[in-house]
């Protein structure tokens, strides 16, 4: 199992044939459909969803806070399902999990919270809890605030304390829960930046569960779109977000861009000539292309609405034009060749 | 000494009154210790059992909510009569301090156990779910999350629990346990001295204003922060 997690295809949360309903009122009342999902090794993996789209129960499969009604559910190679129960709690002590409400005991200091899993896990001595504690804090920036109780701080040194005590058993995954969906968007970059960064240097595996479009474009690889207990899209965020299918991704990803859905009002049938979206990523977003296509061609083109932005370290962007010209297919073909990706609109 | 001698012409022995104090107090505390002990588990098994909580069993909440209930509906004065036989077995005598604490603690501890068990609800779901989600066992979520979130609701219950268990033993007077509701009803109530009724009342005021006092500090010191 060491060798396989240095491979880079090793997935270290897998559903097989998941599915889970619930019991109420002696009806079976489905919450996920039927699906499988692989999450890689070290990848940040973001799930969406409106609520009740059943983001919640998926994410508590991980760690069978919620129990499948069928199929299998994989973490580091061992069958959670099949675990009884003092073996599980074994198994959850290495997946660490942060809330939107933070849960943290509010009778105890910030470090008694952070020391708390480490204790449960059995570290009696106090001089290895209190180092192991410190280091923690510090990681999170909250080293000053070791002897405050939870009550005493703001929401986002709240979830920082919920980041620090996740990962008080150096876990090899981290769940999280709508974790900043009960903060500011000041307070959401930074907490997002800090998970980023754990991700980076702890070589973490991170699960995300969201509503908002916006923090998976900056910290995640990897999205699946849930509607109604189903996975009605996934692939990588850059896919998923600069060519969204399905109408529910269609309409989270309006909804992170604001200046591209107010331009759909924009009245386009009196524009001339062809509606094209381009999609720049990377390397392309750096070259001239455009520019010089429209100058070894002689087409024309009219910038409708555009923007520059990033896709977690990936800098895209995408402008929607309409381009007219003799040799209009001859450009779009230039810019394929440049990298670009190329969509037509209907008119 | 004349001033006390003008104001309660019947009271001729002080010491009788503080005796009778001290054999609340002893009844108060003794019986106090023994319903946290019984009161504190028990209404830890109703959070427990409780359906839709940690482990839900139905049958054995059913039963011992209705024990609970049961012998809270009992007035007590009628509880610690038809009790005697139990006592007597349990003590080995009906009458005094020894006999009065079996039957306040029968009376007391549903009732406490009641107060543990709301307090307890009163903890966040989530921060349970968290400590599920640490790996922590029922025990260690009992014992380091439960008890210490809700021991604010707890203590406060137990000052509810220990006035009224002044009340009970007052009551326990009338069948001979002795204390102050005891001289209170020999000396007040059967032979019209009214000076006793008074001294008795104020001293019990005084009683319940105290562990009043006690418990709203121990609740702001220990309860949320």
């Amino acid at each position: 199992m060491a060798l396989l997690s240095h491979c880079p295809e090793f997935h270290v949360i897998r559903f097989v044939d998941v599915h889970k309903s619930y019991h109420a009122g002696g009806r079976d009342i489905p919450a996920l459909q039927r699906f499988n999902l692989d999450i890689a090794d070290g990848e940040v993996f973001g799930i969406i969803g409106l609520s009740g789209a059943g983001k919640s129960t998926l994410i508590r499969l991980v760690n069978l806070l919620e129990r499948p009604s069928g199929g299998q559910v994989f973490v580091d190679d061992v069958e959670m399902t099949a675990l009884a129960e003092p073996a599980l709690r074994a198994q959850r002590r290495r997946i660490g999990m942060i809330f939107q409400h933070f849960n943290l005991l509010a009778s105890q200091t910030v470090a008694d919270n952070v020391a708390f899993p480490i204790r449960l896990a059995g570290e009696r001595r106090a001089a290895v809890v209190r180092q192991r504690v410190e280091e923690l804090l510090a990681r999170v920036g909250l080293a000053d605030h070791a002897d405050k109780y939870p009550s005493q701080l703001s929401g986002g040194q709240k979830q920082r304390v919920g980041i620090a005590r996740a990962l008080a058993n150096r876990p090899s995954i981290l769940l999280c829960d709508e974790a900043t969906s009960a903060l500011d968007p000041q307070t959401t970059a930074s907490v997002l930046a800090l998970l980023a960064q754990i991700n980076r240097e702890l070589k973490l595996t991170i699960v995300l569960i969201t509503h908002e479009m916006d923090v998976v474009r900056r910290v995640c690889d990897r999205v699946a779109v849930l509607d109604g207990g189903a996975i009605v899209e996934r692939g990588s965020v850059a896919d998923v977000f600069l060519h969204p299918q399905h109408a529910t991704t269609k309409r989270f990803v309006n909804e992170a861009l604001p200046e591209e859905s107010a331009s759909a009002h924009v009245p386009y049938a009196q524009v001339p000539g062809r509606l094209l979206r381009l999609s720049f990523r990377g390397d392309a977003t750096m070259t001239p292309a455009l520019g010089r296509v429209a100058r070894e061609t002689g087409i024309d083109f009219n910038i409708l609405a555009g923007r520059i932005d990033r896709i977690k370290d990936l800098p895209y962007g995408q402008l929607t034009l309409a381009m007219q010209g003799d040799r209009v297919d001859a450009a779009l073909a230039a810019l394929r060749q440049a990298g670009i990706e190329i969509e037509e609109l209907p008119r | 000494m004349n001033l006390l001698q003008r104001l309660f012409p019947n009271i001729d022995d002080w010491a009788e009154i503080g005796r009778a104090c001290i054999d609340t107090l002893l009844m108060l505390g003794g019986s106090m210790a023994l319903t946290v002990a019984i009161g504190l588990p028990l209404g830890v098994l109703l959070y427990l059992t409780a359906p839709n909580q940690l482990r839900p069993m139905p049958k054995l909440y059913a039963i011992t909510s209705l024990l609970v209930n049961i012998l809270r509906s009992v007035p007590f004065i009628i509880l610690m009569i038809v009790l005697m036989p139990v006592t007597y077995v349990l003590v080995g005598t009906k009458l005094g301090i020894r006999g009065a604490i079996p039957p306040l603690v029968i009376g007391a501890a549903p009732f406490f156990a009641r107060l543990v068990e709301t307090a307890l609800r009163e903890v966040q779901q989530g921060v349970i779910e968290a400590s599920q989600a640490m790996g922590a066992s029922l025990w260690q979520i009992v014992r380091h999350v439960l008890l210490p979130e809700a021991r604010g609701g707890i203590f406060a219950g137990m000052t509810v629990t220990a006035i009224a268990l002044v009340g009970y033993t007052a009551m326990g007077g009338a069948i001979g346990s002795g204390g102050l509701g005891d001289l209170a009803y020999r000396y007040g109530y059967l032979s019209y001295k009214s000076d006793y009724m008074l001294v008795t009342v104020v001293l019990l005021i005084v009683l319940v204003q105290l562990l009043q006092m006690i418990g709203d500090r121990v609740v702001a010191r220990f309860g949320r922060h």
